[in-house]
């Protein structure tokens, strides 16, 4: 446990450097983004990784907490502060929810994607049929730079949020790989009926890993709102935002504590890089995460990390 | 609203959408039955069979249903193609990775249409797409009569492959016992990519009755998906009867839902019937008890 | 003076289930007492891993009852029981791949122990007790068969359980494994824990088991020691088939004759 803290101490000071010494505005953004992309992908890796269970409709929690965060403070008044802080509750509740629901029925493997999916189509159709959703148009927040307000000049404060949301759910993470929780949700992932035969209750640690997964991205959900001061159905509850916090997680390596961080950069860098070679063409972004996450499954199924170890593994001389 | 004259034109409609639902469907079926493997690329192959249906009518001016015997073999060569060269491969005996794969394979299709494409919803353009047919009180409109017809007629072919022929019976002794199957000589990874094949064909021949009466885009094909994932689990996966049953079904409460509901809403109702099957009975309607 | 009469650890009373048309388990009523070392053998098919199930809760009876410990558990959930005091080991061998030997047992120390530390250190002590000490940070996935099947008894172990049920802890080992097992067994037993194994080696049921119950066709056949059973008519046409006991018995007779005539 000790060196996981110190891994993430370490590298809480990096990116505090980066952002502290960065001039421009690319770069900031840079870092902002692959950190957002890091917090979703962290999230789905909680449930995903550590659970075992795939959800394909993450989007649900990220949208939910995205309209709490709009709407608490639109509609409700609310201190944006108090907004974010709701809008991780309601979506960890969500997260709760649902696994109650289906984990109860015993819901895995496909049919729990599937159901995953189903219930962030919902959500989306809701939020497009009723009105104080604001439509299909969806809601737009008004500017109001002030810390109070949680909006920033600069997108070093923005940076500094998200890396708040981050280092908490590297740290969750990290309790997760040294926790008895964590074992007993991780031996659930590896083989249910022999993890109950030894005394782990399945769905009390799936309940419990849904519930910190949908809080988190809740909170990337929320972070979103903050930045972009608008969402929108598709954008909050769409398949965009599922497949991204997904191949993220796996591309980097699932059931790890850093896989989720390098998914996000080593995908974030290669959008760019794209973007930079052929334009910014709609829907290659997501040409390139499908062809990638099908690539990886095909021939590194444990993802750029996965490597990482193989390469120690093989150094280190298997016994 | 329950006035027979505006009921009536709905069920038939949604009895019409419903038969090209459970072509659709039956393809899902046939692929989870034998191969175990739930075909998340499914919508996006349908979408690219729309578009071939369009192209080939735009560019070359070929009627859809004279396109049968083009885009129907084009599907199954590209559905044995997926599944012996890039599905199989990436399975490494897990479940999940098949299941991450046909997401990722869905995705890349999705989205290379919406590169080539644009997001434009285009329709085509024939003589007999304002046709419409007096049955009783209701006008349904010719191609999605004929969609209806040919729908069963290729459900009924479908069905008389798999339980009169050769190919058939391999399918199903590889579907009930894999390495028994094996032992008996039988090619087992070819009769997994036929099979496959066989699914996204049905879909091909659902494309060229599909088209006439509606529209492509790229996102067309996720609308099926869902839709198709309900049929099956209510009609019980792996359960042919079931899925016919299922897309009538469904196909109905969609028209009558939308009806009475709004079409957004209307679609929830099939959502949250998806989610309910899923949760309370599991087999559905016809499927065997896990 | 007042004897008590012992009770038993575990008591299945007209347990039945069946799958389909086919009975699995029909009427099996037995009672494993406490500090015993017991065994339940029979042939293939006989329905000793469902009747294991039923005990443990991973299947529900159609009918009748299991008490632990004094308490109606009939179709209580498996990890409930696993937290009263009932472990069960699995024929397959189910280990977590993707962790290590000291990572599996502690999820079994985990029961009981709810710091990480304690846990692991206690996973530390049962490796050594089933020698599975040298292996201790290898993943679970490398190990050999032998190397599961201990691996599996520890997990199971380390949930300091009161009665252990091992479904063929000893198949898929040669010889000497298996000469290396039984003492584990045996000393598991010796320390206390009631263990109810079912087995295909009889050696192993005829040197540690003191008690034994035959399954065949989902029913109780005999029950008794090892050497009242494996002489037992019934039991031996149920392994070699109907008219066997017969001919054993003639051959039995004419090797005395042969001998008798040699005199």
């Amino acid at each position: 446990m000790k060196r996981d803290l110190a891994a993430i101490v370490l590298f809480t000071a990096v990116v505090l450097g980066v952002t502290a010494t960065a001039d421009s505005g690319v770069v900031l953004t840079f870092v902002m983004m692959t950190l957002y992309a890091t917090l979703m992908a962290q999230a789905w890796n909680m449930l995903g990784g550590y659970g075992g269970q795939f959800s394909f409709g993450h989007a649900l929690f990220f949208g939910t907490g995205a309209y709490v965060q709009a709407m608490a403070q639109l509609n409700l008044g609310l201190n944006a502060w108090l907004a974010l802080a709701l809008a991780v509750v309601v979506a960890a509740g969500v997260g709760l929810f649902v696994g109650a629901l289906t984990f109860r029925y015993g819901l895995k493997g496909s049919y729990f994607a599937l159901v995953t999916l189903a219930f962030a189509e919902v959500f989306r159709i809701i939020a497009v049929s009723v009105g104080f959703t604001g439509g299909g148009v969806g809601l737009m927040l008004p500017l109001q730079e002030s810390f109070a307000n949680l909006q920033f000049s600069s997108r070093r404060g923005y940076i500094m949020l998200v890396l708040g949301f981050v280092v908490a759910a590297l740290g969750v993470t990290a309790w997760l790989r040294h926790s008895r929780f964590g074992a007993q949700l991780q031996a659930v992932r590896d083989n249910e009926d022999a993890a109950r035969a030894i005394g782990v209750d399945p769905w009390r640690v799936k309940l419990g890993a849904i519930t910190l997964s949908g809080g988190f991205m809740g909170a990337a959900g929320a972070f979103y709102v903050q930045v972009f001061q608008y969402i929108d159905p598709s954008i909050a509850f769409g398949p965009h935002t599922s497949v991204e916090a997904l191949v993220a997680a796996i591309v980097g390596g699932m059931g790890t504590l850093w896989g989720p961080v390098l998914g996000a950069l080593v995908l974030h860098l290669l959008a760019d890089l794209t973007r930079n070679l052929f334009g910014q063409l709609p829907g290659l972004n997501m040409v390139i995460y499908g062809t990638v996450l099908v690539v990886i499954v095909m021939f590194l199924p444990r993802g750029l990390s996965g490597v990482g170890r193989s390469v120690r593994d093989a150094w280190r001389g298997r016994k | 609203m329950l006035e027979f004259g505006i009921l009536f034109p709905s069920v038939l409609n949604g009895l019409t959408t419903g038969a090209v639902y459970a072509l659709i469907a039956l393809g899902l079926t046939l692929i989870y039955g034998v191969l175990h493997i739930i075909n998340f690329a499914h919508g996006a192959s349908l979408m690219v069979a729309l578009y071939a249906v369009y192209l080939l009518k735009q560019h070359l001016g070929i009627d859809p249903y004279l396109a049968l015997p083009i885009v129907v073999p084009g599907m199954f060569a590209l559905g044995y193609g997926l599944q012996r060269y890039i599905i199989n491969r990436a399975s490494h005996g897990r479940d999940e990775n098949i299941l991450l794969v046909t997401l990722g394979i869905s995705i890349v299709l999705e989205n290379l249409a919406l590169m080539f494409f644009k997001s434009d919803t285009r329709s085509i353009e024939t003589p007999y797409t304002l046709t419409t047919v007096a049955i009783g009180p209701a006008m349904i409109s010719l191609p999605k009569l004929v969609a209806f017809a040919g729908a069963l007629v290729t459900s009924a072919l479908l069905l008389w492959v798999v339980t009169r022929t050769d190919l058939g019976r391999a399918i199903r002794a590889v579907a009930k016992e894999k390495h028994g199957a094996k032992l008996m000589g039988i090619d087992v990874d070819h009769v997994y990519a036929m099979c496959f094949g066989i699914g996204l064909a049905c879909l091909g021949a659902a494309a060229c009755f599909l088209l006439p009466a509606y529209y492509v885009n790229p996102q067309v094909g996720s609308g099926f998906v869902l839709v198709a994932f309900t049929i099956v689990v209510l009609g019980g996966m792996g359960s042919f009867v079931g899925a016919l049953v299922g897309g009538l079904l469904i196909g109905v409460v969609e028209s009558v839902g939308g009806l009475f509901l709004g079409e957004s809403l209307g679609q929830i109702g099939i959502f949250v019937i998806f989610i309910t099957v899923l949760l309370f009975r599991p087999q559905g309607l016809f499927g065997a008890k896990a | 003076m007042t004897r008590q009469v012992p009770e038993p650890l575990l008591g299945l009373n007209g347990l039945s289930i069946a799958f389909g048309g086919l009975r699995a388990v029909q009427d099996v009523s037995l009672d494993v007492m406490p500090g015993t070392l017991t065994a339940l053998i029979g042939p293939n098919g006989a329905g000793k891993t469902t009747l294991f199930a039923l005990m443990s809760g991973f299947l529900q009876p159609d009918s009748g009852s299991v008490r632990f410990n004094g308490a109606d558990i009939t179709g209580r959930a498996p990890h409930l029981n696993a937290r009263a005091g009932m472990t069960r080991t699995f024929q397959i061998v189910q280990p977590f791949a993707a962790q290590t030997v000291r990572e599996n047992i502690a999820v079994g120390a985990h029961l009981h122990e709810p710091r990480r530390a304690s846990a692991l250190a206690a996973a530390e002590a049962v490796a050594q007790r089933v020698g599975l000490a040298p292996q201790l940070d290898k993943p679970a996935a490398d190990l050999t068969v032998a190397g599961r099947k201990r691996l599996e008894l520890a997990r199971a172990l380390a949930t300091k359980p009161k009665l252990l049920l091992l479904d063929e802890v000893l198949a898929g080992l040669n010889p000497q494994e298996i000469a290396e097992m039984i003492p584990v067994v045996r000393s598991i037993a010796d320390s206390g824990v009631t263990v109810l194994m079912i087995e295909h080696v009889m050696q192993a049921v005829m040197n540690l088991a003191s008690h034994v119950w035959v399954l065949a066709q989902g029913q109780l056949i005999a029950s008794g020691t090892p050497g009242e059973v494996t002489s037992d008519p019934q039991v031996i046409e149920a392994y070699l088939g109907p008219g066997a006991a017969a001919r054993l018995q003639g051959a039995h007779l004419q090797g005395a004759r042969l001998q008798g005539d040699g005199a």
